[in-house]
């Protein structure tokens, strides 16, 4: 393994204690490993939480400041973060409105953020919960624990905040995500595996002429393995489930997210964008707005995900409100 | 003088930290054929946790003795499994009253409050290929060895049996829950990780009980 840390054990404490150096206007507590935009609570503001395994950086301690997250619990790498951590960050973020809490669809993530919630509950604060589900390389069924929260992770983050931010109530912005998660699908392809910090050696093998099709951000396999191909025969095979499984033609267009899964670099990620953007042209869907870099990684795997959300003119709106956070930053 | 007391149950725990950190590398290999490759790990850092917690400050009964490992596993484990193991000793706690000792029978009964537990958190059925194929064959087994008037260390030791007989059982599933549910059919050939530390579990209750009973 090379990696620049010191010790494997450290490295999540470290990590924050940069980001806490880097980002003054954030505050981080780093007993509990929760990042705050430095403002919090913000009075009669729904207070947006997130969290879930370290990794995945920059989400999700990028995504706090203005008009995203107001607070972010990091886990263990891949790991959910715990009940406890999740109450205190619900209760130093609520301003009187009460505050959702944006769970990615993990079985582990699901369990802690429920424990969270009825705790917070009982403490007298109301928490509405969005699960995030947008990976169609998972049958939705009652044999599996159901879609993968992935990429749409991002677009809900922003557009929930957006509409937190506009001052709206609970349950209208507790819509808002839902809608954004039910109007997005995504589909990642790995060219290599991720190496976790405390196991030191590739989560998988993937010979030099594979690739792993319908992975997840955590180096667990995908659902296919085939032969290595060309930029626009793995746009096309990443696309193809996406179109297939919602009706993307609509005159508001679509969102289309091109994600890097940590050690893709950009030039790459732009020839892959190129080649989906081919693709929706060819469909007739036409591009409303765009994203394109490392937003929801996987650690140091090779290798991107491509997200389409359905776009309206309300969910544009919000898409294009002011953000301030480390990893997104627009009309600040 | 019932069969089963604090220091036995203290016994226990301290056994299942052990055998816990002894396996950590295979139940982290075995979650990296099927999930996220960290399985050991954080069994480890929150058993690790529990002894910290036990020698800071050592409950004075069995409920409060299981309420401590159950929030601290709740509390340092994070994943499925910290909710998971948590449940199921909280749910331990909530049965066991604070009597010095129980009967075996009782002792069965607090063991199944808390697998009731970790199925109502994990929404989980036999077959789904979760800890749940190891435990529930073990809680029969040991149910039955009891009913036909066997000692408690002798039943655990059949429970231990069922449990691994269990473990093994979930190599041929296809995963239902969880991140190996991912995989679909590639779920099938490997050994479930939470299967694999629940049969720990059990075999680390028989041998604390065969050792310090």
């Amino acid at each position: 393994m090379k990696k620049l840390i010191n010790d494997p054990a450290d490295v999540i404490a470290e990590a924050l204690r940069g980001m806490a150096v880097a980002h003054p206007e954030l505050r981080i507590d780093h007993t509990n490993r929760i990042v705050y935009r430095g403002d919090a609570p913000v009075p009669g503001k729904v207070g947006v939480i997130s969290g879930g395994g370290s990794g995945h950086e920059p989400l999700h301690g990028g995504f706090v400041g203005r008009g995203m997250l107001d607070a972010a619990c990091a886990g263990e790498v891949f790991t959910s973060p715990v009940p406890d951590q999740m109450l205190e960050a619900t209760k130093n973020v609520d301003g009187g409105a009460g505050a959702l809490h944006l769970v990615k669809n993990y079985t582990g993530d699901v369990m802690n953020f429920e424990m969270a919630a009825e705790l917070a509950e009982a403490e007298g604060i109301t928490v509405e919960s969005v699960v995030v589900d947008d990976d169609v390389a998972v049958q939705d069924s009652t044999y599996t624990a159901g879609r993968r929260g992935v990429g749409a992770t991002v677009l809900v983050e922003k557009i929930a905040g957006a509409a937190a931010d506009q001052g709206r109530g609970l349950s209208d912005v507790a819509d808002v995500a839902r809608r954004v998660n039910a109007a997005s699908r995504s589909m990642g392809v790995a060219l290599t595996s991720c190496t976790v910090p405390a196991v030191g050696h590739p989560t998988f093998e993937l010979s030099e002429t594979e690739i792993e099709v319908g992975i997840g951000i955590h180096g667990e396999p995908g659902r296919q393995r085939m032969p290595m191909q060309s930029a626009r025969a793995v746009a096309e095979l990443m696309l193809e489930p996406v179109l297939a499984d919602l009706d993307f033609s609509g005159d508001d267009g679509v969102v289309l997210f091109a994600n890097s899964m940590g050690a893709t670099p950009l030039i790459e990620l732009y020839v892959m964008y190129s080649e989906f953007a081919a693709i929706l042209d060819k469909a007739g869907i036409a591009i409303a707005r765009s994203l394109v870099g490392p937003y929801i990684t996987s650690l140091d795997m090779a290798g991107c995900s491509v997200t389409l959300m359905r776009a309206d003119d309300e969910l544009l709106r919000l898409w294009d409100h002011p953000v301030n956070t480390p990893a997104l930053r627009r009309g600040c | 003088m019932g069969d089963v007391n604090l220091s036995l149950l203290t016994g226990w725990v301290r056994e299942f930290a052990r055998a816990v950190g002894e396996n950590a590398q295979y139940l982290t290999d075995l979650d990296a054929a099927i999930g996220d490759a960290d399985h050991g790990i954080n069994m480890d850092r929150g058993m690790t946790a529990v002894l910290g917690a036990l020698d800071e400050a050592a409950p004075t009964d069995m409920s409060a003795l299981c309420k401590q490992v159950g929030m601290t596993l709740v509390k340092s484990v994070g994943g499925a499994s910290g909710p998971l193991y948590g449940t199921f000793f909280l749910r331990m706690a909530g049965a066991l009253s604070a009597d010095d000792s129980v009967a075996a029978a009782d002792f069965a009964k607090a063991l199944r409050a808390g697998v009731e537990g970790v199925v109502q958190r994990g929404r989980a059925e036999a077959g789904d290929k979760t800890m749940f194929d190891a435990l529930a064959p073990a809680l029969d087994a040991l149910d039955a060895a009891l009913a036909s008037g066997g000692g408690l260390a002798a039943a655990l030791a059949d429970a231990t049996i069922a449990a691994e007989k269990g473990r093994d059982s979930t190599e041929s599933m296809v995963a239902r829950k969880g991140r190996a549910s991912y995989l679909g059919q590639r779920s099938v050939g490997h050994v479930d990780p939470g299967a694999t530390s629940a049969a720990i579990l059990i075999a680390a209750a028989a041998s604390a009980f065969a050792t310090g009973g």
